[in-house]
């Protein structure tokens, strides 16, 4: 039995996971449109190689990555590319974003699939079919995850080299990974000794919660059948125990590093159906052209369908046949998930998981009350954090100290807002405080691309009046070396020593910049991670809207 | 419709349900009180609620804040509640409504209202009324069967309401110091302690009946952990150092120094231990700042009892205390998760 270790906090919200684990997943019904967006991962969008009128297979790129932090995204059916343009999609921004409109042609008909042995392949290769494929992160991040799978090397942990499957699936109503785990999990197993190979790691972990048993079993059975040395790991039921670096904790008892990557421990963490995937991409050739996504809530249906991407919700959500007094849709779990604008938005790689919400379900919190210092939500932070600080600090714009006492590792897991009894809303707060300070970053940042620019205009033009005067003394000069006087008594190279200075200068300028910025720039986000970032961006949209909220607050922020 | 952000579901908890469970708590130490010194603590509790409740939705106007939630919350009355149970019940009536006022209005709105407030509330009424009518605050009621004359329920609310007790009765028949006072008085006139526990106002512990009273909070205050409302950090460090200060001083010279358990069962020791110091508006955030911070408030309440000008301590500990906490606080603070140095395997 391995030890396992804990993290602090968590909390046991109502896990409602039954319902949607009593019939297996089944296949959604190919819609009558698919609208598939370009952004459906962390990092730059995949740029269109199709043109409207195009008639594509499934399967056939239709977007390619741009840049490191990308990944590709491809036609989920056979049809027409009717328009390309901006649709409403599921982003927190509610701002619209580029997408595809297919028409399927109802043959369902797969672009050529080639299924090959990863055995046979080099790791750069496996990872380039893995981006080519539109492999990313299932669980919700959505990080490509070529990128992810660099060999566990350059850390100090390098003879051991952990690779951890993430079946905790800690968010209540979600059973989409369950599910997966239970029918699918030979495929799972495999893809995990795949990536394996590829990470060098020595050791798989699959983490599952205890509150999974069938899923537990299953993946045991596979491992035997496999032959392979991997160990699944029981571990208890605890809100948010599926977080990577929650997970990390408890199978190893490592902490990964405060604006550090699991990696830097020699650690990697997958979620399984990611892990699936990875799978399905190299050994079928298939790309990431479905996804299986729980519809559950206030449905009389609940249940479990593998969906092709671009689905609208409205014809997912039909099929778990919602209640008459359902009045709103939440997009992932009811911890960390977002209210739908509208459910003719597409099903996207995020999606795991769609909640038809009714008041009785999901009723709205009473009004705020001020914190009354009772640090329930410091004791369930698994972050470790004093939310009611980072709350006061918030609040009162005091940005400064709220990154001084860690905002950035908050992981926004709502844990503490879930316990307040003020019911305050304290993730909420912390995502606006983190927004406001990329935001204030980025601003500075273009200051200094400004001020850079400019001392260096400023410079030029400096060269140039100089450069105007040598240019007329050497003239002087060459008139004067005419007559015959005596030569001068220095001699002196026009041309290199302007320009030799001229660059020492825009050194210094520049480092002289490099170095107020390096000074001013505040702690704790330097670090930040590719996933981080992405995060951060769409936390960036919600600040009107929190905005609205702190002024709608029962005791308006002192100034 | 759902909230509009995550997450969208929450504890049942409420501040309301926090101050009434603690309330709730109270009541074994009530019911206790009662038994002994008869029902005139209810109408204490009973005027200290009113007022209470009446000064926080006039402070809620005045401030221009929404009164309904805020008055449902239950502290004001908690507040109420705690300032009846540290005064002696028979006093005039305006000493417990001036008190809860000042608690209410001064003490808690003039600071912020619920959440802002530095010290404890109920803790500043306490030493507002002591230093401004110190006659009052010393007559305590004789427990049942200790008084040469004992009181109907009648005469004692005639006496709450309009001063006046029935002819021949002296309020010195009735009342008495409480037995931290008499023992401080006796001390300096210098008889020792064995002689001065043979009076009959003391119990097996400490005095006869407020001993019980204590046995009653510590109950509650129990309960309190037991339901998680309250952690074991500030009773254990608080009663721990009263205990040890006391200990120390008993050990030495025991002729002069009480035994470290009259401190535990006297005075507001474990009404403070389980139900003020808590507060957690006014204590520390951090477990090691709790610890800090009570055992802070265990040792002064045995240095202003045994040496002090007053005969209880809890108050004036808890206040000076309170001031300590954002300093606590800064220098407690815990490590945050991957900020550890035991990265290790
Ligand atoms: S749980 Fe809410 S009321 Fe309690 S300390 Fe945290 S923010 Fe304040
Ligand atoms: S949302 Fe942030 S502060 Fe709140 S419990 Fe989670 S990690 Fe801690």
């Amino acid at each position: 039995m391995r030890t396992l270790y804990k993290f602090h906090g968590g909390v046991h919200p109502p896990g409602n996971k039954t319902p949607s684990t009593q019939q297996p997943i089944s296949a959604a019904p190919l819609p009558a449109k698919l609208i598939v967006p370009f952004r459906q991962h962390a990092g730059e969008a995949a740029k269109p190689v199709v043109q409207v009128g195009d008639h594509v297979l499934k399967g056939q790129l239709i977007g390619e990555p741009v840049g490191f932090v990308s990944s590709a995204v491809h036609a989920p059916t056979s049809g027409t590319i009717t328009v390309i343009d901006m649709q409403p999609v599921a982003h927190p921004s509610g701002l619209p974003d580029l997408c595809a409109t297919l028409i399927p042609d109802g043959k369902d008909e797969w672009f050529l699939r080639e299924a090959s042995d990863y055995r046979t392949l080099p790791a750069e290769e496996l990872r380039h079919r893995l981006r080519m494929a539109g492999i990313v992160g299932l669980g919700g991040a959505v990080f490509p995850s070529d990128i992810k799978l660099r060999p566990l090397r350059n850390h100090p942990n390098k003879e051991i080299g952990t690779l951890i499957l993430n079946g905790a699936e800690c968010e209540p109503w979600i059973t989409c990974d369950d599910m997966l785990m239970r029918e699918r999990a030979a495929g799972i197993v495999q893809g995990a000794e795949m990536l394996r190979s590829m990470l060098e790691a020595k050791e798989v972990l699959i983490g599952i919660e205890d509150n999974k048993p069938e899923a537990i079993a299953a993946m045991h059975r596979a491992v035997a059948d496999g032959g392979l040395p991997f160990e699944v790991v029981t571990v208890p039921t605890v809100y948010p125990g599926g977080g990577a670096k929650q997970l990390i904790r408890v199978l190893t008892g490592l902490e990964v590093p405060s604006g550090k990557l699991p990696t830097d421990i020699g650690v990697q963490c997958f979620n399984v159906a990611t892990v699936y995937s990875a799978w399905r991409a190299i050994a079928h050739g298939e790309p990431l052209v479905s996804r299986v996504v729980t519809v559950t809530g206030n449905v009389r249906r609940p249940g479990n369908y593998e969906a092709l991407i671009g689905t609208p919700l409205s014809e997912l959500i039909a099929l778990g046949e919602p209640l008459p007094d359902t009045d709103s849709h939440i997009m992932g779990g009811p911890m960390m998930g977002m209210p739908l604008p509208s459910t003719s938005v597409p099903l996207v790689k995020a999606s795991n998981c769609i909640i038809a919400a009714a008041k009785k379900l999901f009723p709205a919190p009473p009004p705020a009350l001020p914190c009354i210092r009772c640090t329930r939500c410091a004791q369930v932070c698994p972050a470790e954090l004093q939310p009611m600080d980072l709350f006061w600090f918030a609040q009162s714009k005091n940005f400064g100290q709220a990154q001084a006492f860690s905002l950035f590792d908050c992981i926004e897991c709502g844990a503490c807002s879930y316990v307040c009894p003020s019911h305050i809303p304290l993730v909420q707060y912390f995502r606006f405080a983190k927004s406001e300070i990329r935001m204030r970053e980025q601003d500075k940042l273009a200051a200094d691309r400004a001020r850079e620019r400019h001392e260096y205009r400023e410079f030029r033009i400096e060269r140039e009046k100089r450069e105007k005067a040598e240019r007329l003394a050497a003239k002087e000069k060459a008139a004067q070396a005419a007559k015959p006087v005596e030569p001068p008594a220095v001699a002196i190279n026009p041309d290199a020593t302007p320009e030799t200075t001229a660059q020492m200068k825009i050194q210094a300028a520049i480092e002289h910049a490099k170095e107020q910025a390096a000074a001013i720039k505040p702690k704790n986000t330097e670090n930040l991670s590719a996933e981080q970032l992405a995060e951060i961006a769409e936390i960036e949209a919600r600040r009107a809207r929190m905005r609205e909220m702190a002024k709608s607050d029962v005791e308006p922020p002192k100034e | 419709m759902a909230a509009f952000f995550s997450p969208f579901i929450s504890k049942p908890d409420t501040v309301a349900q926090i101050m009434f469970r603690v309330m709730l708590a109270l009541l074994p130490g009530i019911a206790l009180y009662v038994w002994y010194f008869g029902p005139a603590i209810l109408v204490s509790i009973a005027l200290a609620s009113i007022t209470a409740l009446a000064t926080e939705a006039a402070m809620l106007k005045l401030r221009d804040r929404p009164v309904a939630p805020f008055l449902k919350d239950n502290s004001a009355l908690l507040t109420g509640w705690l300032l009846a149970l540290s005064i002696p019940p028979l006093a005039p009536w305006w000493l417990i409504v001036v008190g809860t006022a000042f608690c209410i209005v001064v003490a808690k709105h003039l600071y912020g209202g619920l959440g802002n407030n530095p010290f404890n509330p109920a803790m500043i009424g306490f030493a507002v009324l002591i230093v401004s009518f110190p006659v009052p605050m010393t007559h305590w009621l004789t427990p049942h069967g200790l008084g040469q004359i004992e009181l109907s329920f009648l005469e004692q609310l005639r006496y709450i309401f309009i001063g006046s007790l029935p002819p021949g009765v002296t309020l010195d028949a009735i009342t008495m110091a409480t037995p931290l006072d008499t023992l401080k008085t006796h001390l300096h006139l210098d008889e020792p302690v064995k002689q001065i526990f043979d009076m009959p106002i003391y119990g097996r512990l400490a005095g006869q009946g407020s001993e019980m009273v204590s046995w009653g909070f510590l109950a509650g205050g129990l309960y309190l952990i037991a339901a998680r409302i309250i952690s074991w950090h500030i009773p254990v460090a608080y009663l721990g150092a009263l205990f040890a200060t006391a200990g120390l001083f008993h050990l030495a010279d025991p002729a002069h120094y009480v035994t470290p358990l009259f401190h535990w069962f006297s005075g507001a020791a474990m009404l403070g231990a389980f139900f003020i110091l808590t507060d957690p508006v006014t204590g520390p955030t951090t477990n090691k700042g709790k610890l800090i911070f009570a055992a802070g408030a265990g040792l002064l309440t045995y240095l202003i009892r045994a040496f002090g000008g007053f005969p209880d301590g809890t108050a004036f500990a808890t206040l000076l205390m309170n001031i300590c906490v954002p300093l606590i606080v800064l220098y407690t603070q815990p490590k945050v998760f991957g900020k550890k140095s035991g990265g290790e395997r």
